[in-house]
């Protein structure tokens, strides 16, 4: 008889969605899925509102990564008002995006992976939490706190707020950077280096560790997505997107914002609200790839500043072509937050940092408009259409978790065919499935834009349907 | 005897104070620092008492009266703080709140906004009635200007600064009750309009119902001081 194994809720990640492991007569799993199950719609009731409030509207979608939304919607209103920022805006942007990159992927890493990585897949649950960590490695837990607070307290100088900052606008920032608080900023920057230090080197005493898991973590071969420099170096806010195919050769390249759309399809599956993006050309779901760290340091060929170029060349021996293994996202989690510290004492040292020109102002220019970025997870698409007096008719959002819900779907399946045999299966087991999820940091609250509460819920399900065992949180 | 020597003697809120005959409650109030919430009113603006914030007991009527229009006399005994006036003020905050969409979070006056200001001050931290969420649209006609109705008010503070110191009577009222809202012209879109772009229905404007296009995310404080300063130049020609 068949069964269905039910994980609901998955925890420690961003926003609500259940797993369901479905086991055939024999107790093998025949499928499996990762199901996020609210809806939100802000594409629907941004209709008719100004399009210059979308930055800060849009923001609302997420508390963790409300810059990356505040830069893509500011760059897709800029391109509506057809007006090239003023360098040091962008500049001052590029910081603010970078420092929420090193919040949000300590918060991913510290907060929600590490205790499964530093107190182990079968620790006793009650205790793998951050808490549990800052008990057993104080010095460890006392960096994640430090680096988050890091990138929240650069968010708060640069845009008077921790959450949500009302500074980036169409057309650029509201005020700019007060010399005060460039300094403050770089007082704060040794104490950040150190804490990379300490992390990266138990990062890599931890991974040798975790072979069997690297081996069946989403450990496949899949194409790639992010931004890149015309240089070929690492880009979070401007730059075109390059996709790479499964051996790392170029499929296509320099992807802009307005380009985005034509390249990138979305497909619907029935068992959840998230949308499946695809490569066009290869189809759905032949087209569909990885965004995020793992295939941002996949695509690019340096990182542009010295430690993080370090990093970078450690990470691309850990294959020939690009890292396979989802395992991994974690690692390249931890380079690129050491680049993250490493551009933002670049930025603010660049001598135009202090100009005053921060801010562009237009019209309605044109009545269609779309930017991108480097969310944390991975590419981000804002795409706008306004009537004449820039009232939006129409948006759409194509976020990072979307472009990464195949591979988290497929590495889920891996996970639970490799772990859970004759239908036996314990939580340290489930755990592992869940931690597959994790790697990918998805955020479900962003790719679903939720509504209403929905915990997650892991369910074993046999071959008729019948509800076998399910692990509720 | 000329009205500027004839003097009334009141009470307001325990304190002895003095006034000229045809000033009002809220004028004489102002004038002995003694603070008496206002939203629809404006200094420079002939007052209409349409938002009741203002509401006063006065020993010896069981009316509330409104103390932007009610004018004082000889003996007068006010209370401007009494636990019912806190009560009526917070339900009138109340109302206001659930009759449209005050989304403050993203909205252009956060920050500047009377309403939300009256709130935090006025201790509202709930609205205890349903939202009425109504389906409201934004006039972005005007190149400089944008009206969202979803966050209006209706104090008319617009309609007034229109015709009474910018001479245009632009902005009107129209509809009944609930179904009120405020219009330009005989309804024609604001970019349409006999508008002459001067701005002053926006700085008057309490809520982020009427804004500077060029004012985005939460930095868009309001400016209404220069009223009073053009009435005396106005006066002095």
């Amino acid at each position: 008889m068949s069964q269905t194994i039910t994980i609901d809720p998955v925890t420690r990640l961003e926003g609500h969605g259940k797993i369901t492991i479905q086991l055939n007569a024999q107790g093998e799993v025949e499928d499996a899925h990762f199901h996020v199950t609210q809806v939100r719609g802000f594409e629907k009731f941004c209709e008719g509102r100004p399009f210059y409030e979308m930055p800060s509207l849009m923001a609302r979608i997420c508390g963790i990564c409300p810059v990356s939304h505040l830069v893509a919607s500011a760059k897709a209103c800029e391109a509506i008002m057809s007006v090239r920022i003023p360098h040091t805006a962008a500049q001052l942007r590029r910081m603010l995006n970078l420092a929420q990159m090193v919040q949000s992927h300590a918060l991913s890493f510290f907060y929600l992976s590490s205790p499964d990585l530093l107190l182990g897949m079968e620790s006793d649950p009650a205790n793998r939490h951050i808490f549990g960590v800052v008990a057993a490695k104080p010095e460890l837990g006392r960096a994640g706190v430090a680096l988050r607070r890091f990138g929240q307290h650069i968010i708060e100088l640069l845009g008077n707020k921790r959450i949500h900052p009302g500074w980036v606008v169409p057309g650029g920032v509201t005020e700019p950077l007060a010399e005060a608080k460039r300094d403050e900023i770089l007082a704060m920057l040794p104490e950040a280096y150190a804490a990379m230090d300490l992390a990266l080197s138990a990062y890599k005493q931890i991974a040798a560790t975790f072979k069997p898991e690297i081996e069946v973590f989403a450990n496949f071969p899949s194409n790639y997505l992010s931004l890149i420099n015309e240089d070929e170096s690492i880009e979070f806010t401007d730059g075109a997107l390059r996709m790479i195919d499964p051996q790392g050769n170029i499929l296509e390249d320099g992807i802009t914002a307005a380009r985005y759309t034509e390249v990138i399809g979305e497909a619907v599956e029935p068992y959840s609200y998230t949308k499946f993006a695809y490569y066009k050309p290869l189809g759905y779901p032949e087209g569909s790839y990885r965004v995020g760290p793992l295939a941002r340091l996949n695509i690019v060929k340096s990182m542009g500043t010295p430690k993080a170029e370090k990093e970078l060349a450690e990470f691309k021996q850990l294959a020939s072509g690009p890292v396979e293994s989802s395992f991994f996202y974690h690692h390249a989690r931890l380079v690129e937050m050491v680049y993250g510290i490493e551009k933002i004492e670049q930025i603010l040292n660049d001598p135009r940092i202090l100009d005053k020109q921060v801010r562009a102002t237009a019209g309605v220019n044109r009545l269609e408009g779309a930017g991108q970025a480097e969310a944390p997870r991975g590419t981000l698409s804002h795409h706008y259409k306004v009537d004449e007096n820039g009232k939006m008719v129409w948006a759409n959002l194509i976020i990072a978790t979307g472009q990464n819900n195949n591979a988290m779907n497929k590495g889920v399946l891996q996970a639970a065919k490799h772990y859970v045999k004759d239908g036996k299966f314990t939580e340290g087991i489930l755990n592992r499935v869940e931690a597959v999820v994790r790697t990918f940091d998805p955020c479900l609250s962003c790719s679903t834009h939720a509504f209403g509460q929905m915990p997650l819920v892991l369910s074993l399900v046999s071959a008729d349907g019948e509800l076998v065992d399910q692990v509720v949180r | 005897m000329s009205d500027a020597v004839e003097v009334k003697t009141l009470i307001i809120d325990e304190q002895e104070v003095s006034a000229r005959r045809g000033q009002t409650i809220l004028e004489v109030a102002r004038e002995n620092e003694i603070y008496i919430p206002t939203l629809c009113h404006m200094e420079g603006l002939s007052d209409v008492g349409a938002c009741r914030m203002c509401l006063v007991e006065i020993k010896g009527s069981k009316k509330l009266l409104p103390a932007c229009v009610a004018t004082v006399f000889e003996g007068m005994e006010v209370s401007t703080n009494t636990e019912r006036l806190k009560q009526h003020r917070r339900t009138i905050l109340e109302l206001l709140f659930a009759e449209r969409n005050h989304i403050c979070s993203v909205c252009v006056a956060n920050g500047h906004c009377e309403l939300q200001t009256l709130g935090q001050e006025q201790g509202l931290t709930h609205i205890r009635l349903p939202y009425r969420n109504p389906q409201l649209t934004v006039d972005a006609s005007n190149e400089r200007f944008t009206i969202d109705h979803n966050r209006c008010i209706l104090c008319t503070r617009c309609v007034r600064v229109c015709a009474e110191i910018e001479g245009a009577h632009v902005w009107d009222v129209m509809g009944r009750g609930i179904n009120s809202i405020v219009i330009t012209d005989l309804h024609e879109d604001w970019g349409s309009s006999s508008c002459t772009r001067c701005g002053k229905c926006v700085q008057v404007c309490p809520t982020g119902a009427l804004f500077d296009k060029s004012k985005v995310g939460t930095d868009h404080p309001k400016n209404p001081e220069f009223l009073p300063y053009l009435n005396l130049m106005r006066e002095a020609q």
